[in-house]
């Protein structure tokens, strides 16, 4: 069997372009792009640790089935808001949407 | 209810109508001249008839048939009433009426009597008359209470109550500053003397725990225990009774105008004329010589000056008197204002009183102060009648468009119808007043056998001389007789100096010209010169009550049974003091003295009358000696003047410049505004702190949150992926500080 820690090390390389993406990506699509591959990490993560410590009960796949529904309905909506303000300003430059400031 | 036939009750009622008159006019009838007119008159009235009444009871008049008691000394009308208890006993206050309150209650409220009716005339055209009465009855009152006393306290209450009314009537044309100013010096200067005496009056009640006089005067013991008891103050040199007695003679001295606190009587001269008879003649200072004749035994206490020996007291006022007799009668013989002559007379005379009980010559003091009291008051209200006539002639000169003015040395003072530079002629003018001016002034010159005055002074003069130079030697009785004697010449000389000048020659100016009082017929004119025959037959016939048995001719006419008045007098005391040997020769020779100064005075002023502007004669003649003599007199030997540097002027300064400005203003303000700057200085450092601190700290506070939020709050930039950045941070920083110990 492959070991354990090349499943984390997959998901957590995963997780750090995701999170760069979220950080540093002008566009708001690739924002949410980025949120989407940080999603998919914690799975891989999940579906690791649940093949490799518990393989008997189905906690792990239960959980690794919610996060993606959750994923899913997170993306839907963050979408529609997307295509709400691009509607408003033409435009989906997240550094632009800046109005709830100081 | 009142058993009004009982004399003991009758001298209770004596003061009584004066008082309730009073009390009247000043509430009821100050409205009404006639009404207070009636008042005062049927006051004084009754009072003189209780008087009169009380007199001839205690005289005994076979005519009318009353009953006289045998020997009166012993057997004097008195009654008493408890009036206030004194710890375990009880101090009485009543009346006594003894030999020597009866010759006072002759003299007195006829006196007294005549004056009232004299000032409905002179008062007349005052627009404040019915007060004048008003203080006048009030003035009565006090005196008959005074008279008619049986202790010290009472004595006393009548004292002040006539030292009160001397200065409203003093002062009662309070708009001249010289009255006013006159009332304040009268009642200030007998109020030192006062307080002695009140001083005096304490001890002698803390020693004997009475003041009544019987208790005191009839009981040897007591007498002989206060003169053996050393005094508290002084003691090795007084006894208990010399110090007494001294403080006592030191209220005389202050009321009877004695000095060195003489000065008093003569500015008192600016009162209305009535005052000055009731006050200086027959009333207020009578009072002290009364005073210290009726507590005698006390002063005597100890001595005996019938032997040579004297007590402090005794001593104290043979000099003093003697020196004042003196003193006096130099002092007026430069005055030029009639009143002050007689002021000044006034207060030689009772020098003479008061020297004449120093030596123990107690029934001829008495007697003189009954003389006197008569003839002043004669002289005083003739003097008034003179002044009011004086008045007139000036009023009369002004109608006519003529402005009278002083006749000698004009420092641009208004004619003055006081001074007798300014008079002459009146004789003929105002007849009735120069008769009684003239029986008046030699009765106080002394001629002699037809006047009250001569029997009096002579008997004064005959004791000093039996007790000093022509008997036995004593000093203070050589001191005396000498200084007394030539104050008879002097007194002499001087009244014939004032007849001469008022009413003899010519007259120097249109107001002595026109001089009058209405005639016959005016109703002022009757009140005033009515009262001054009265008198004046008095003050030539009173003399003979006094006459000395073995006197030739005179003696067995009015003395076959012994000397009426010394018997009747002497009684009142325990001891009878003895009646002296007659000596014809040195009567003889005492007539000379008064003959001796009315001739010089006549020869001065009267053979060649003072012509108008003419320079006094006497001044004349001293001048030659020295300009000073006649300067020094006149200017009353510059004693007010001392007083003034020594008492009135520091007295003003402690007032106005140390207690006012200094204490006052300085250290009492001072520090009440020192203790309110401390507080509001104090106010001011506790805002500040407020302002500063604490608001500092509880506006500071939220002013740093202020600074802290609006420096922070640029952290909510409104970018969604510098917040996502903040959040990846603090969940590793997080992180690496929860699995810390799982890291390690």
């Amino acid at each position: 069997m492959v070991p354990l820690w090349m499943f984390l090390v997959v998901a957590a390389a995963l997780f750090a372009i995701g999170l760069f993406g979220v950080l540093a990506r002008r566009n708001a699509v690739a924002i949410l792009m980025g949120i989407e591959l940080m999603l998919n990490a914690v799975n891989i993560n999940l579906v690791a640790f649940w093949r490799y410590l518990t393989p008997d009960t189905m906690m792990g796949q239960a959980f690794a089935v919610f996060v993606f529904v959750v994923a899913a309905a997170e993306a839907a909506v963050g979408l529609a808001l997307i295509v709400a303000i691009y509607r408003r300003r033409q435009s989906v430059v997240a550094e632009d949407v800046n109005l709830l400031k100081w | 209810m009142i058993d009004w036939t009982n004399a003991n009750i009758l001298p209770w009622l004596i003061p009584v109508p004066p008082l309730i008159a009073f009390a009247l006019i000043f509430l009821v009838t100050n409205r009404s001249w006639w009404l207070t007119v009636i008042t005062a008159l049927t006051g004084t009235i009754l009072s003189w008839g209780l008087a009169a009444a009380v007199f001839l009871r205690a005289v005994g008049a076979p005519i009318l048939g009353l009953y006289a008691p045998e020997h009166f000394g012993p057997n004097a009308f008195g009654s008493q009433v408890p009036w206030m208890a004194t710890g375990a006993t009880q101090f009485n206050v009543g009346v006594l009426v003894d030999p020597l309150t009866v010759i006072m209650l002759f003299m007195v409220p006829l006196a007294i009597l005549m004056i009232m009716l004299y000032s409905v005339g002179y008062m007349y055209h005052d627009p404040r008359r019915e007060r004048f009465f008003g203080y006048m009855t009030l003035f009565a009152g006090a005196m008959l209470t005074l008279v008619v006393a049986d202790n010290l306290l009472l004595l006393f209450i009548g004292w002040e109550i006539m030292g009160f009314c001397s200065y409203s009537l003093i002062g009662f044309w309070f708009e001249k500053e010289s009255a006013y100013k006159a009332g304040v010096k009268a009642f200030m200067t007998t109020r030192v003397a006062d307080v002695i005496m009140l001083l005096g009056i304490a001890y002698l009640f803390a020693e004997t725990g009475t003041l009544n006089f019987r208790d005191i005067f009839f009981n040897e013991e007591m007498l002989h225990q206060l003169a053996t008891t050393p005094a508290l103050l002084f003691g090795g040199a007084f006894s208990a009774a010399g110090l007494i007695g001294v403080f006592l003679v030191v209220g005389t001295i202050g009321k009877s105008a004695q000095f060195p606190l003489h000065v008093w009587l003569p500015d008192a001269m600016e009162g209305p004329t009535p005052v000055s008879a009731m006050i200086h003649a027959a009333a207020m200072v009578s009072a002290g010589v009364y005073m210290v004749i009726r507590m005698y035994p006390l002063l005597e206490a100890g001595a005996d000056p019938h032997h040579g020996i004297y007590s402090p007291p005794l001593m104290l006022m043979a000099y003093i008197g003697a020196f004042t007799a003196l003193f006096a009668a130099v002092i007026a013989i430069s005055q030029n204002d009639i009143k002050r002559v007689l002021a000044y007379s006034t207060i030689s005379q009772l020098g003479y009183m008061v020297a004449a009980l120093g030596i123990g010559a107690y029934v001829a003091a008495a007697f003189h102060l009954i003389t006197h009291g008569i003839f002043k008051a004669l002289l005083f209200m003739s003097s008034g009648a003179v002044i009011h006539g004086m008045e007139h002639g000036e009023h009369h000169a002004h109608e006519h468009g003529h402005h009278p003015h002083n006749v000698f040395e004009d420092e641009g003072k208004p004619f003055d119808p006081q001074d007798m530079r300014n008079m002459g002629g009146l004789k003929d003018r105002i007849p009735v007043t120069w008769w009684a001016f003239l029986a008046g002034g030699m009765s106080l010159a002394g001629f002699p056998l037809f006047t009250a005055g001569f029997w009096s002074k002579d008997e004064i003069l005959a004791e000093s001389w039996n007790l000093g130079l022509g008997g036995e030697g004593f000093g203070p009785a050589i001191f005396v007789f000498i200084l007394l004697v030539v104050g008879a010449f002097l007194t002499a000389f001087y009244t014939t100096r004032q007849l001469a000048l008022t009413f003899a020659g010519e007259p120097r100016t249109e107001a002595a010209e026109h001089a009058s009082l209405g005639g016959p017929s005016s109703l002022v004119s009757i009140f005033m010169q009515g009262p001054l025959i009265v008198l004046g037959v008095l003050a030539l016939i009173t003399g003979y009550a006094g006459v000395h048995p073995s006197f030739p001719v005179f003696g067995p006419i009015f003395s076959p049974g012994g000397n009426p008045f010394h018997d009747f007098v002497a009684e009142t005391l325990m001891h009878h003091p003895p009646v002296s040997d007659f000596n014809l020769v040195f009567t003889l020779v005492l007539m000379l003295v008064p003959l001796a100064g009315i001739g010089l005075g006549w020869l001065m002023y009267a053979r060649k009358p003072l012509a108008a502007g003419q320079e006094d004669p006497g001044k004349v003649a001293l001048d030659a000696i020295s300009p000073a003599i006649w300067r020094w007199m006149e200017n009353k030997f510059y004693v007010d003047e001392l007083y003034d540097w020594a008492f009135v002027r520091p007295s003003y300064w402690v007032s106005e410049t140390l207690v006012s400005q200094i204490i006052d203003r300085g250290v009492i303000d001072g520090t009440l505004h020192f203790i309110a700057r401390a507080g509001v200085f104090t106010g001011e450092l506790f805002k500040r702190f407020n302002r500063v601190v604490i608001d500092g700290v509880g506006d500071g506070i939220p002013q740093g949150i202020g600074l802290f939020s609006r420096w922070f709050r640029f952290i909510q930039s409104g970018n969604v992926q510098q917040y996502m950045l903040m959040v990846a941070l603090s969940a590793i920083v997080l992180g690496i500080v929860v699995f810390w110990n799982l890291i390690r």
